[in-house]
């Protein structure tokens, strides 16, 4: 009988035998729970405010006519739909979560409870200026550490998100050569990038022109400088670069570049393999995006809120989006309006409403002063050591499609090693679940074939890296030696099977309806 | 350094595994001259959590924290009760710290939530589906712009006067590279003849309801000038709890509602992270920004949910994606979702009649003041009044006194000198009768 590393069976087969269908359909820990809207009744509330008159006299004519639809609950029960719905959640906080180009690092709680200071928390945005110089000293304290680990001059803190990033720095390079009196329409951008970089480069107005990579994983460099000529506003890169290598050529692709009069735009996704190391303003980057979210370690929170400053050159400085953040005699201080920035400056818009992810931006700094520079540099080290223990302690079983060489901080990996056994990328990822580990990045990048991207970051112990290491051979072994059993339809043993997709995509139920007025709500 | 579980030790015998003899031997494909060496930043070493906050909660400490003061700020961030329960419950490591739901078999607790939210959304907005979150109400606006631009292939964008000038600014950051922004004039207390600008060119006309001053506005009749003229009403919402009390833009013919969320569940945070609502007829369902969450089965015939329609993003179609966003506004949601589980019906319509209580009974007051005048005649827990001298002294007086009276127009539009007097004074059920009290006597005392 197989065993796992604690010396517990993990045979599937033991399992089915002793599984009894339970009454209740609930197994366990393991509960079912129906929609919010299932559940509760109507007058019931789960917050007690007070029951006051009003008059229609100051509302006019819009007072709502007919019931929202919402359903009552107590607190108690509230408080038990959502703690039975987390729990059919797999988090970092529980296990390893190898995501490639993810970055599912540790989230300090001391920097939850940082975000959630009073003065920082309950803090309006338009409030006089004199009453939060606290908050915008955070906020160019921030400045300081992002512009100083980058080599950068500025930085615009504003876009909410990676993607908001790009887009920012995009819009800003368009400002520069529209203040130089150019119009440039093309952006290169290599076959190997994050989809946000054509979809950004596009929404920002620029045709995308695609670079291929080399058969070792890198952006062709002798292809890309091929392609560059008076009407390239940019090229877009990653690097460390999505296949997990560092781009050898960097400086050459940006020098031809700016020979040329264009930009170099860096997605900083990656910067947490580097950070502490390299200034990306010593390789020719003229904007860069900062993941805080992944290289700062702010929560992922099941998709967000993320937060994306983007360092600037000083050739892209004044168009910097608004507001600014300027230093006046002894006090800081935010401007907001066009018709008030300083001489030099040319803004090209504004990204968001008021001044970015404070919340965001208190959790990165109370990240960066724990770490300090050296505990900085030091993760993105243990991240890149991390990577290539995975690296080494796996390709004998499974296909590195890049050889020997060493990676960043994720080993990239292809499924040629499941050739012929009847076992798909896909079959192999989910039988991870069973084994009680996150899938790692599945085909992505697009230029491997079958690509299967593992970022263990830093946060994880030799142990822990150890016991992922002999899952991860075991599963490679079995599905070599024809044992397709526990790859078949799995996950076994998660709270769903798999899910229809093709189905939910044909025809899309996105709300629940009262089962009364199917389609009729409105 | 606490975080980091690697010993020195392991270090070693992992290099040895890799065969590497240190680790600038990982890095080699890194320029020499690219490396740099500790001494060049200028920034400090490891701290113990002791020191850490020690020095954050002195920053923290020189803002003065909207609870601890009379506080009357709306403009686009409102401060709300937000029950315990809601902030203990977003802090389990479950929903903290997972990521994007791409493995629905371990993530039914996020995309449950997310339907949930989405249905929820619809209902509030009276909407047929809403997506999965953006990243505020700003960014919401921006998309819901590009997406009637894109819909209607028509260049033009009317933006209200009375749409919070942040929101169009960003508005016109963005929908400018492939169209036109209009920018209504701004006539506070008062709707501004919007159907006379639209015309057969025209995508979309953007109306925030209530809008930047207070005002509630009438969507109806242009809504019905929209569709005469085949362009789409985008509605804006920028204080949801409005909706509890309020007819919903769906019901006022809006195709689009573009709404700020941060009302509920979500703290004011200095302006964010936020959570921007969108919602549509079923019809512009293919032309939607953002994630979406679909039900669906599994294998074994139960439902589950998924992340669906995924064709339309930038991870599937890159450059031809409807939109270059990647992530939704996650935690942010979920507090939106317990709050709101929390408040339901009846909690909500008690808590949208405290808050125009609240600001009726301020608005009766403050109206006693001479010099003072009312500028919304009607209004939902926010309204404008024109004081006898520049707001913004005004407020910054107050301030001195530890009294934070609201936001004044000249903070939005500092070059518009007809709005300089003009004071925008949000009420809602987190002020106190002694809060409103100290508003109108030291208010009654700067005049």
């Amino acid at each position: 009988m197989p065993m796992n590393m604690q010396g517990r069976p993990s045979a599937p087969e033991a399992v089915e035998h002793t599984e009894i269908p339970t009454i209740s359909g609930d197994r366990g820990l393991d509960h079912e729970e129906p929609l919010i809207f299932e559940l509760g009744r109507e007058g019931v509330t789960g917050v007690d405010i007070p029951q006051v008159q009003i008059s229609d006299e100051r509302l006019g004519a819009f007072r709502r006519r007919n019931p929202i639809g919402l359903p009552g609950l107590s607190e108690p029960e509230v408080v038990r739909h959502y703690v039975r719905l987390s729990r059919m959640n797999y988090a970092i906080d529980a296990g390893l979560y190898p995501l490639g180009s993810c970055t599912m690092k540790h989230n300090p709680r001391l920097n939850e409870k940082m975000a959630r200071l009073p003065g920082f928390g309950d803090i309006h945005p338009l409030q006089p200026q004199q009453t939060v110089q606290g908050a915008l000293a955070l906020i160019s304290e921030l400045m300081r550490w992002l512009t100083a680990l980058t080599g950068m001059p500025a930085v615009a803190m504003w876009p909410k998100a990676g993607a908001h990033g790009e887009l920012c720095g995009l819009l800003t390079i368009r400002a520069a050569l529209e203040a130089r009196g150019e119009k440039r329409t093309r952006v290169l951008v290599p076959s190997s990038a994050h989809g946000t970089n054509p979809a950004t480069a596009a929404l920002a107005g620029f045709t995308v022109d695609e670079v291929p990579a080399t058969e070792d994983g890198h952006v062709d460099a002798d292809a890309l400088e091929a392609k560059l000529g008076p009407d390239v506003a940019a090229i877009m890169l990653t690097n460390p670069n999505t296949c997990g290598l560092f781009e050898p050529r960097i400086k050459e692709m940006a020098d031809a570049v700016h020979a040329v009069g264009g930009y170099f735009y860096c997605d900083g996704a990656n910067f947490n393999a580097i950070a502490g190391r390299v200034r990306p303003g010593d390789l020719g980057v003229d904007a860069m995006h900062i993941n805080l979210h992944k290289t700062f370690s702010t929560p992922h929170g099941g998709g967000g809120p993320g937060a994306g400053p983007v360092v600037l050159s000083a050739a892209l400085a004044p168009y910097a989006p608004l507001p600014l953040l300027v230093h006046d005699s002894n006090e800081l201080r935010v401007i907001e309006d066009r018709s008030e920035v300083p001489s030099g400056t040319d803004p090209f818009g504004r990204m968001c409403a008021f001044h970015g992810q404070m919340g965001m931006f208190v959790r990165a700094l109370s990240y960066m002063l724990s770490h300090g520079a050296d505990g900085i540099r030091q993760a993105s080290e243990d991240a890149v050591l991390s990577a290539n223990y995975i690296l080494a302690s796996l390709k004998d079983v499974m296909s590195a499609p890049f050889g020997d060489g060493p990676c960043m901080h994720e080993a990239l990996f292809d499924d040629s090693f499941l050739e012929d056994t009847g076992v798909t990328t896909l079959d192999f990822a989910k039988a991870m679940i069973d084994e009680g580990y996150h899938p790692m990045t599945m085909y992505f990048p697009l230029v491997v074939h079958g690509a299967m991207l593992i970022e263990p970051t830093e946060s994880e112990s030799k142990e822990s890296l150890d016991r992922f290491i002999f899952v991860l051979r075991a599963l490679a072994e079995e599905a070599k030696a024809g044992k397709p059993e526990r790859f078949d339809g799995a996950p076994h043993y998660a709270p769903r099977r798999r899910l229809d997709e093709t189905a939910a995509a044909r025809k899309p139920i996105l709300r629940w309806r009262p089962p009364a007025l199917p389609q009729a709500a409105e | 350094m606490r975080y980091l579980p690697l010993t020195p030790d392991d270090r070693a015998a992992m290099l040895a595994k890799i065969g590497a003899p240190n680790i600038d031997a990982l890095f080699r494909d890194v320029p020499q001259s690219a490396v740099v060496n500790r001494s060049v930043f200028d920034l400090p070493d490891t701290q113990g959590e002791l020191e850490v906050e020690r020095t954050l909660s002195r920053m923290a400490g020189q803002n003065i924290a909207a609870g601890s003061v009379p506080f009357f700020c709306g403009a686009g961030a409102y401060r709300h009760h937000v029950p315990a329960a809601v902030d203990h419950l977003i802090q389990r490591s479950e929903f903290l710290t997972s990521y994007t739901p791409y493995q629905p078999e371990i993530a039914q607790g996020t995309l449950q939530y997310l339907f949930e939210f989405q249905t929820q959304v619809a209902l509030l907005t009276g909407m047929e589906v809403a997506n999965a979150s953006l990243y505020d109400g700003s960014t919401a606006t921006s998309e819901a712009v590009l997406m009637a631009q894109r819909s209607t292939k028509r260049p033009k964008a009317i933006l209200s006067g009375g749409l919070h000038p942040h929101y169009a600014e960003t508005v016109e950051t963005i929908a400018n590279l492939s169209g036109q922004v209009v920018r209504a004039p701004v006539t506070p207390g008062k709707a501004e003849d919007i159907a006379a600008l639209i015309d057969n060119q025209t995508a979309c006309v953007v109306v925030q309801s209530p809008d930047v001053f207070g005002l509630i506005r009438d969507l109806k009749p242009i809504a019905e000038a929209a569709h005469a003229k085949g362009a789409l009403l985008i509605a804006v919402v920028t204080e949801v709890i409005s909706l509890g009390l309020l007819e919903p833009p769906g019901r006022q013919g809006a195709d689009i509602v573009a709404a700020e969320g941060q009302s509920i569940g979500n703290g004011l945070n200095f302006g964010g992270p936020y959570v921007g609502l969108f919602a549509t007829r079923e019809k512009f369902l293919r032309q939607m920004p953002g994630r979406l969450c679909g039900e669906t089965m599994d294998a074994a015939g139960k439902r589950g949910y998924v992340l669906t329609l995924s064709t339309r993003e930038q991870h599937i179609r890159r450059e031809k994606a409807t939109s270059n966003i990647c992530t939704n506004s996650g935690l942010c949601c979920l507090a939106f979702t317990i709050h709101l589980s929390l408040l339901g019906e009846e909690g909500l319509v008690r808590l949208a009649r405290a808050n125009h209580a609240r600001a009726t009974a301020l608005v009766d007051k403050v109206s006693m003041i001479e010099g003072v005048e009312l500028v919304t005649p009607n209004f939902f827990n926010e309204f404008t009044i024109r004081l006898p001298k520049p707001a913004a002294e005004v407020v910054d007086a107050l301030a001195s006194k530890k009294i934070i009276a609201g936001v004044p127009a000249s903070r939005l539009w500092p070059h518009n000198r007809d709005l300089r007097n003009l004071l925008i004074v949000a009420a809602t059920e987190t002020v106190s009768d002694e809060d409103c009290d100290a508003l109108v006597e030291t208010l009654a005392e700067v005049l």
